[in-house]
Order: structure tokens, then sequence, then C-alpha cells
């Protein structure tokens, strides 16, 4: 099983969007170069997001100059916990979480002490450019840590979840919920171990799950069953993740969002160039809904009609 | 959507120019197209001796004037004479002249030559109409009826040509050929019976190839024009066409050796045959017709293999995009697997692998305390190329203590290639755990080893050095794999869950 290969016409009738014909046919073509920095640089998304009334997480302070690295201590005095990012990177290469401060000394979510130098190394080493795209100098954002909406207790391992949506032209087409394991470390990156969700866009049911590309039913760390799981707050990740087309003009687009048990749902991080593996989760291809999309053509539809037509045509039950 | 059209227009423009471009060079140019070809030369010396009178001399000589062989090499050594060389084109000849020439003369004339395979003679122009010889009484009745004779039997000139030769060297041959062979000469006899039916013809000298035959003379041949073409025969035994092995060496119809101020003149002919790379010949013909103009074998040796390996990268990165795009293999750093490919090319492969892995491990140790030492990047980085340059000479070192000169090779690898690695490793390390490092580093040697195992084939060498079309072609495919938007392989494996099966 592990080492058998599908026939390709198979995937084809399945519509199975595949690495090539994604950076070709969708990001190539629909994600505009000179938009870029509106997603790959996580300070202007930020701003952006601020600008349109879209909920982001709590912004402590940007450090810029290694100078500006002492200041740090200060900056957390008050917090009780920070997650230190750097600007420009991807697949969640340098987060580094702290979810305790007390007195001056840091600790991780599994309870590791992290000394002050540590911290000083790993910011030195965020605004060097070592995580970011291409090995371009970067700047190192602290952010209030998210405190996590209960619902999700027992579905994820020391970590954050988040919601995934694609969103093509403005459609949310397809979700996903990622959530940590003791594999992937309390990260919630499907290729580091996390397990990932398929999400009905009508309803925010789960659907199906996988781990490292294969399918699993429950959660390898707290065996609880993955589909049961319902996600809160779906309208108001629907409507943010479609606003997030107007905000970013990109076409192909990845919206991360978590849910904070305080503020509702935050915007994360936006993605130019989402992974394929939403498709396991969901066990279908996207190619019918991105196809449906652009059968369309111009529509000029609100934020609230995209979102009611998605529900409408692109949950699981419908028949497109 | 816009049209593809162009694009695809661009990549069969590229595709056609590179093939057509090779085989022009292996047609054309006679370059091999496997590398280590060996052709056949042979090296014939003329060696013309005569008595000086004491009188001004000058002495002319044809040269060899021949289809079938290609002039690689000629030169000629005589010493206190003037040397002029005429480049008629049916007629090349070399004069010698002095002002006084007395007692024994020695000239020599040597020439390198190498078939060409065209074994047919092609007349640029029809030739002029012959005027029919003159033949004296006695032998007018005789030369007519056996041209009659003959005539009767054939249909065409060539077919009349065939029927004499053959009624020249019958074994009972008619009474009237017996009489015009007793004052005549074979070959003059037959080129004068065929002029008198205005059919073109002329004797030719030609030369017997033999490796390592010292003293041998010219043989009189005769060609016959028929349909812009000159056909060969040997009136002495009957034959026709070509023999293996024979140069014609005077086709003027006129006199080989021409000498005034000398006498008891006469030429004798040494030879020697000789293998040589096939593609050193076909670079001295093209050297000698002044093709090289503009080409990278007019360069420097040194450049000249420099860019021997620069041109097998994009061997190398064809291998790397057809890895990724169409089988889906990770890299780690897109062409880093390239430039380690063509460190092994220089150090082998097993060398190589091993030296990779001692230095990356090494590396690794000396960095694990550098990241204690909270360094910015850049100073640890630069740390690191400079442990790394530290590491590659303490094992250049210790190989040759030990007398392992396969560890000498080790200081081909690009330093800051292997900085940059370890630096990366050691951060996969720190955040992903050893097996990851295990992994990513596997992958990328993998991709090196079958991009090294690409480039280091002999004739993939010889193409992209010899047979610059083929970069056409890489680029053309390398565009359509850039178009590519099906399924790579491994992708096939990944999605298996959802083919429905």
């Amino acid at each position: 099983m592990r080492f058998s290969f599908a026939k390709p016409s198979a995937l084809r009738k399945n519509g199975v969007l595949c690495m090539n014909k994604r950076n070709i046919d969708y990001i190539g073509r629909c994600n505009p170069r000179k938009f870029y920095k509106r997603v790959d640089d996580k300070l202007t998304t930020k701003q952006l997001a601020l600008a349109n009334d879209i909920a982001v997480p709590d912004l402590i302070g940007v450090v810029r100059e290694q100078h500006e690295i002492e200041d740090i201590p200060a900056m957390v005095a008050n917090e009780d916990g920070f997650v230190i990012k750097p600007s420009k990177g991807s697949g969640g290469k340098g987060i580094l979480v702290i979810t305790k401060v007390d007195a001056g000394r840091y600790y991780k979510p599994n309870g590791q002490e992290v000394t002050p130098s540590e911290v000083y190394r790993h910011v030195s080493n965020v605004l060097s450019g070592l995580f970011s795209l291409g090995g371009s100098p970067d700047v190192a954002i602290v952010e209030g840590l998210i405190q996590f909406d209960p619902v999700f207790d027992g579905y994820s391992y020391e970590g954050v979840p988040d919601i995934r949506l694609i969103v093509y032209k403005g459609f949310p087409v397809m979700g996903m919920l990622r959530l940590s394991t003791a594999a992937s470390d309390g990260k919630a990156n499907l290729h580091q171990g996390a397990v990932g969700v398929g999400v009905d866009i009508g309803t925010g049911k789960g659907l199906h799950a996988v781990q490292f590309d294969l399918p699993v039913d429950v959660h390898p760390d707290t065996n609880k069953v993955l589909t049961d799981i319902q996600v809160p707050h779906w309208d108001f990740l629907l409507h943010t993740a479609s606003k997030a087309y107007e905000m970013s003009e990109m076409g192909y687009l990845g919206t991360d969002m978590v849910l904070d048990r305080v503020r509702g749902p935050l915007l994360l991080e936006l993605n130019a160039r989402p992974g394929l593996a939403i498709q396991i989760a969901n066990g279908r291809g996207i190619l019918p809904y991105l196809d449906h999309v652009d059968n369309l053509g111009n529509h000029n539809m609100s934020v609230d009609e995209r979102v009611e037509y998605a529900k409408k045509h692109f949950s699981h039950s419908a028949k497109l | 959507m816009h049209s593809k059209k162009p694009f695809y227009i661009l990549v069969a423009l590229l595709f056609i120019a590179g093939i057509a471009s090779s085989i022009y060079r292996g047609v054309e140019n006679n370059v091999p197209f496997l590398p280590g070809k060996q052709v056949q030369s042979w090296a014939v010396d003329a060696k013309i001796k005569f008595q000086g009178t004491g009188e001004p001399a000058e002495i002319s000589f044809a040269l060899p004037n021949d289809p079938a062989f290609e002039v690689l090499v000629e030169n000629a050594t005589s010493p206190g004479y003037g040397l002029s060389i005429s480049d008629e084109p049916q007629n090349r000849r070399a004069i010698w002249s002095i002002r006084s020439a007395k007692g024994q003369q020695d000239l020599y004339y040597k020439v390198t030559l190498i078939p060409t395979g065209i074994t047919s003679i092609q007349a640029e122009e029809a030739p002029r109409a012959v005027s029919p010889h003159i033949w004296p009484a006695a032998e007018k009745v005789a030369a007519e009826q056996a041209s009659e004779d003959v005539w009767a039997k054939s249909a065409t000139n060539l077919s009349f040509a065939q029927q004499l030769n053959k009624a020249l060297n019958a074994s009972e041959r008619s009474q009237n050929i017996e009489l015009l062979l007793s004052s005549n000469s074979a070959s003059k006899l037959f080129v004068n019976m065929l002029n008198n039916r205005g059919i073109p013809a002329q004797e030719v000298s030609a030369l017997h190839l033999e490796d390592q035959r010292r003293r041998q003379q010219l043989t009189s041949f005769v060609e016959v024009y028929n349909d812009g073409e000159w056909h060969l025969f040997d009136p002495m035994n009957g034959t026709q066409g070509r023999p293996d092995n024979v140069l014609l060496w005077d086709r003027s119809g006129k006199s080989t050796l021409d000498v005034i101020g000398g006498i008891n003149s006469q030429v004798n002919f040494s030879m020697l045959q000789d293998t040589r790379s096939a593609l050193a010949t076909s670079l001295d013909v093209m050297n000698n017709q002044g093709a090289l103009d503009f080409s990278l074998y007019q360069l420097p040796l040194e450049e000249q293999s420099l860019f021997k390996g620069i041109l097998l990268i994009p061997i190398g990165v064809l291998m790397v995009v057809f890895l990724r795009v169409i089988v889906g293999l990770k890299t780690s750093g897109t062409f880093m697997p390239v430039l380690i490919a063509l460190a092994f090319i220089q150090t082998t492969l097993l060398t190589g692998l091993v030296g990779f892995i001692l230095i990356v491990a090494c590396g690794l140790m000396i960095r694990s305390y550098l990241s204690e030492l909270n360094l910015l990047l850049i100073s640890r980085i630069s740390a690191v190329i400079i442990v790394v340059i530290g590491i590659i000479g303490l094992f250049t070192l210790l190989s040759y203590k030990f007398g392992l000169s396969e560890g000498l090779t080790i200081t081909f690898f690009p330093m800051i290639i292997l900085a940059w690695t370890i630096e990366r490793m050691s951060i996969l390390w720190e955040e992903e755990g050893p097996k990851e490092v295990v992994l990513q580093g596997g992958g990328s040697l993998f991709v090196a080893t079958l991009a090294y195992l690409a480039m280091s084939a002999s004739w993939v060498q010889h193409w992209v050095f010899n047979f610059l079309g083929i970069h056409l072609v890489i680029l053309a495919i390398v565009l359509l794999m850039g178009q590519y938007t099906g399924y790579r392989l491994l992708e096939l494996r990944r999605f298996k869950p959802l083919s429905g099966e």
C-alpha cells in the first residue's frame, strides 16, 4: 500500500490538483508578483488586516536591528507568553513560542526552559535572514500569545490548532483544520507531522483526517475521533477568509486563522503557495471547485454573497 | 489566457536548430558522434631526384588531387630552392626553382591524407569536346575495325568503355588489337580509341597505398567521362572502378613531373599508415578550411578544459529539473547537488562521497560549538568557511602522509557551498532533529550522485563540448518541462488515497 502508485487518469478523474499545475495554472496566473509582499511579509499582512478591520493577534513589538534585541525582556515583561516569528518566514520555520514568562525566565509549551541568550540568538538568526525566503535580511515580530479556544481540547497536542481555507478568486472553496501532535512538536505544519482534518465548507464539520499524507481516524496522541469536530464561528471564518481576497488581491490564496478564547477568530497569516495536502484531508480533489468558480466569469458578488454561494455550492453534500 | 503557440514554436525551433547543428557537425565536419573513434591516415613522401646541369632549373610537380582523400598537412623540403604551389582546382602543382643546380638534387614533398569516403569523382563541368586521334596509316584500319567490333556490342558511352577495356584484356585478343598493342601502351590505346568516338577520357596517375612501402611508382589509370561523373578504369587488367587504397595523384592529363634544367629526373614514393583520433583529425580539417574562426576549439587549451567543465552544468541542471518537476524529489538548495556533482567529477564518486560526509560531519561538530557562542549569522558562516578550509587542509595532509592520493582531490569541493550546507544542516538538526538531517543530506547526495553519473559519462562529455547544438536541445527540454502541469511521479503515491481505488 505504502509503495503503490495511483493511475494518473484516476487522479485526473477525481480532480486532484498537482504541484506543477498549481504552480503554473493557479499561482503563476492568479497571484500577481507585485502583491506578494502583502502575504510573504507578515508585518505587512498584519498592517493590511488592521486597515481592513480583520482581527489579528496582538502586536507586542517589532525588532528590526540587532541592538534592539536587548529590549525584548522589557517588551514582554507584562505578558503571560509571547511568540517570536520572522516576518518573511515560511513553512512555520523560525517560530519560537513561549507560553510562560516567570520572573524573566521563559518556558516553551512542553515546559522546557529557554534562556535569554537562546532567545537572543534566535532573534539574531531571524534578523540575518536565516529563515526568510531567499535568505534576505528580515525583522522579528513579537506577538501576543493566542489563548486558544477550549473547543479543540483533546484534539490538539501542545499547540494552537489553526484553520486553513483555500480562497479562490474570493470564494472559500476548501477548508482544513490543522492540529498539532507530539510528532509535530506542537507545530501545526502538516509536513512536520500535524494532523489535517478536512472541514465541510457548508457547515464547518469535520470530514476526513490525514497525517503524513495518509488517512487517519483518531488523533494519534489523544485518540479522539477527528471527524466529530465542529468548528465554531464558521460563518465568521468564511467571511474573514473571503475578505482577505480583496485585501491581498491574490486569486489563489491560503488563509490561516486561529480561534482565540476571548477575541474570536484571528487572521494569523496568508499564504500565496498553499500546499496540496488539504485535498487528502478532504478526501477529494480541489479542481472541480476551482473550475466551478472559473465558470462563473465576472460576477461582481460582495463578500456576503460569495460566502453564501460557497456554502450552497461547495459543501460536500452539494452536487457540482 | 494567452496563446501558447509562440512558446511551442520557440521550443520547436530550438529543438530543430539544436539537432540540425549537431547533425551538421557530425556529417559535414566529420566530428565523430562517439568519443574515442579512430580514423586511419596516410603519410606519403615523394622524393624527386635529378641531375643538375648548372643551368637555372625549374621543377614542376603535380600534387595529389583526389576527392577520396583530404589533404591534412603538406609541406615541401628543398634547401636553396624557391617554392610556390599553384592552386588551380584541377591541377595543383608545386614549382621549385633555383638559379643554378649542379649535381645530384633531391627534393621532397610530404603529405598527410585522410580518407573522406567519397569514392566517385564528380566533374564540375563537362569536359571540352575531344579531338580525334590521328592514327598512323598502318594502324588506321586495325583501329577502326576493332572499334567497330566493340561499338556494335555496346549501348552507351560507358558500356563502350567497359567492352573496349574487356577486349583489350581478353585472353584471346583479336589480331587488330594485338597489332595496336604492339606499338601503343594499353592505356594510351584505350584513351585514343575512346577519343575517336568522341568520348572524353584521359590518363591519370595513381599511387597504390600500402603500409610501409618505399620506392613506389605511380601507375596509370584511365578515367572516362559519362553523365557528369568520371569513371575509373584500369586498362592493364580490364577492371573498372576504384580499387581500395588507391590515391589519384595527378588528374591533369599532363605530365606528373616536368624538369627544366636537369636530366635523369625521377620520382619515388614511400608511405606509412597511421591511426589518429577522429576528433583531432576533423579539427585539423576544419582548421585547414578556416571553419574554426569562431568556435571553442580556438581557445587556449586551459580555457578549453575550463569550458569542458562549464558545459557539463546544463546536463546536471537538466537532471535536477527532471528529478524535481517530473519525479518530485526534494533537494536542499536547488542547484547545490549540481555543484557537488561537479566536485565529484574531479574527485571520483567514492572519494567524493566519503570526503563530503567527513567534511560535513566534522563541520557539524565544530558548528555546534560555534552555536553556543551566540555569533551573528554572517560571522558564524564566515567562521565555518575558515574551519572548512582547515578541515580540508587537514584531510589533504593526512591522506598525503598515509599515501592516499585520492584524498588529495578533496580540495575540489566548493567551500562556500560546504559552509552553507553545514549551516543549514545544523539549523535543521536543532529544529527537526538528526533524522531529518540524514534524510535531506542523503537526498541531496542521491541527486548529486545521479547528476554525477549523467555528467561523467564519456559520451555525454564528448557531446556537450563538440556538439554545442545539444545545449539548445537541453534548453528546449527545460522550457518544455517548465510547462509540465501533470502529476509528478511521487505525487501518484502521495495522492493514492484520492484515486478512489
